[in-house]
């Protein structure tokens, strides 16, 4: 059993560098540095890079639960929040790369490719869907909402669809990579369905999320 | 890897000693007929470095205006599914293949026929330098010096019928040289096809290499189609049979997604791809802050080729 003082004053610092560690290596390929570099098509390296980051994350707080069932303690919640955090900030800098760098602010053509291209649009619905999941992630929106809370953090699940929905759609041929994580997912949300049918233990029940 | 590549663009190594002399002549002799999107004046380069950088070099003066990609750029970023799906795979892993010796089938209805070597095929013809706009219909472009013959020359030689209506290509099938061909996410052999009158076009260009080096395997050594004004999967690569059929030959993209990829697939801005625009394209080495530049008709050739498409529905043959 990991105390909470470790939790906090060590494994949560030493897993907020590790989730730091993509954009850090993404930020050394811009730059260059020691060599490194994004080849000749930078901006899609680096929005497939942030993008790809930020499903995984997303996939990484759905595990939290079920994992935390699997070993039968309730230290991984301890992660959640944290991970949540930077699968939003992962995607958003997926999509500011999008807004910036991808369409350099063209917005009427932004505003017509998101309208347009389903991909998109199950993409950005994704994304919109995290703010308010970004927005009320604090102690103090979680005490003010109550079981609120609770029902609307269910968002991250319609997020996680939407998401692998939206990596699905924008390849071109072979889809074996968006399928892995689609499975992945089914795993997860399939996880929360058995767990509600047959195993609701009493701390299950009064830690559900 | 540098200096293997600068010793592999030794001319001798790019083609035979007949082909390399007639090369020379071009360049000293060419004014090249024709569009003036080809090269002006054929002229060497007497102020060329003295180590031929990675880079590359041109046989001739750009005097197309655009900006051309880097070597490096052409050799390290393509769609080339037979040697895996990411854009780095094909240099990763073309490594192996070997494009010497290679044959030519030609079949179909043609008074001529047979399988012609390499140098059969390409030896009677001056190699000529056309800098062309490349553009994929995944949205992203490059310029591209080639090196190559105008295909209706080596057509003619095998004297298609009134039959001949559509020319038909088919990539080498060697999927111990080629990983990707181990896979199923196409159909392979890789089959390409055109109209005779769009394989006849003059811009149309059978390359045998680019920046006055031999075609990269990566880039379809060691030799391809390239129709510039087509988006580029119509450009195939790594030929082995060239035959003249009489109905519509089948091509591989239209048939592994029919609603995305036609037969035609001429570059337009107007009809988009089902999941994304067409109207703007990514120029590829043009930097992290550049914008998309507009894609031109017919990849901005629309001049020489929009005669071969009065009264088609381009909407529809898309
Ligand atoms: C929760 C939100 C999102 C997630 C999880 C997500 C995830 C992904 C993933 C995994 C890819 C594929 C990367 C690869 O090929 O390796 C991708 C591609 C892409 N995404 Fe998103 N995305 C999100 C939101 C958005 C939004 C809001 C936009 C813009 C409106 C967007 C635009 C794109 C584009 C244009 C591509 C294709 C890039 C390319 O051509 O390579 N995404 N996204």
């Amino acid at each position: 059993m990991l105390s909470l003082h470790t939790i906090h004053r060590v494994w949560i610092p030493v897993g907020f560098i590790i989730c730091l560690l993509p954009m850090v290596w993404i930020v050394l390929q811009i730059f260059a540095v020691g060599g490194l570099g994004l080849g000749p098509n930078p901006i899609e390296e680096i929005q497939d890079w942030l993008g790809i980051w930020g499903l995984r994350l997303i996939m990484m707080t759905l595990t939290v639960t079920p994992f935390r069932w699997l070993i039968r303690q309730h230290w991984p919640v301890r992660f959640r929040r944290m991970l949540g955090r930077f699968a939003f900030t992962y995607c958003l800098a997926h999509f500011l790369t999008y807004v910036v760098l991808d369409q350099s602010f063209d917005w009427s053509a932004i505003i017509e490719d998101i309208t347009e291209r389903p991909y998109l649009t199950i993409g950005f619905a994704a994304l919109v869907l995290m703010v308010p999941l970004a927005i009320t992630s604090s102690h103090s929106w979680r005490r003010k909402l109550g079981r609120r809370w609770q029902i609307l953090h269910r968002l991250i699940y319609v997020a996680g669809i939407a998401g692998c929905w939206h990596f699905y759609w924008q390849v071109k041929k072979d889809v074996t990579e968006p399928l892995i994580y689609i499975a992945i997912l089914t795993v997860l949300l399939g996880a929360r369905v058995v767990h509600q049918l047959y195993a609701r233990t009493p701390t299950a029940s009064k830690e559900r999320g | 890897m540098l200096i293997k590549r600068s010793t592999a663009i030794k001319p001798s190594e790019i083609t035979s000693e007949a082909n390399f002399l007639n090369r020379r002549s071009f360049l000293h002799t060419a004014s090249l007929a024709g569009s003036g999107l080809l090269l002006g004046s054929g002229c060497t380069q007497a102020d060329t470095p003295a180590d031929p950088p990675f880079e590359g070099r041109l046989m001739g003066e750009n005097t197309t205006g655009l900006e051309l990609n880097s070597l490096s750029d052409i050799m390290s970023y393509n769609n080339f599914y037979e040697f895996g799906l990411s854009k780095g795979d094909p240099a990763k892993y073309a490594g192996a293949f070997k494009p010497r010796p290679w044959t030519v089938e030609i079949a179909g209805e043609a008074e001529v026929t047979g399988t012609f070597d390499y140098g059969d095929i390409v030896g009677p013809h001056p190699i000529q330098e056309r800098i062309y706009r490349f553009r994929c219909v995944e949205a992203w472009s490059m310029v591209i010096p080639w090196n190559g013959i105008p295909l209706r020359d080596l057509l003619r030689r095998f004297k298609p019928t009134s039959r001949a209506r559509y020319v038909a290509f088919e990539t080498v099938y060697r999927p111990s040289e080629m990983p990707g061909q181990r896979s199923r996410v196409l159909d392979f052999p890789y089959l390409e096809a055109l109209t005779i009158e769009e394989a006849m076009h003059p811009l149309t260009l059978l390359v045998t290499g680019l920046y006055g080096i031999d075609l990269p395997n990566q880039n379809g050594a060691p030799l391809r189609l390239i129709v510039p004004w087509k988006y580029g999967f119509k450009s195939i690569k790594s030929i082995v049979r060239i035959s003249f059929t009489a109905t519509m030959p089948p091509t591989t993209w239209s048939l592994a997604g029919p609603s995305e990829y036609g037969f035609y697939a001429n570059v337009n801005p107007e009809v988009d791809h089902p999941r994304w625009s067409q109207a703007r394209e990514r120029v590829i080495g043009s930097g992290l802050f550049s914008k998309k530049q507009p894609t031109l008709m017919f990849n901005g050739y629309a001049e020489q080729v929009a005669g071969l498409y009065q009264g088609l529905d381009l909407t529809r043959n898309f």
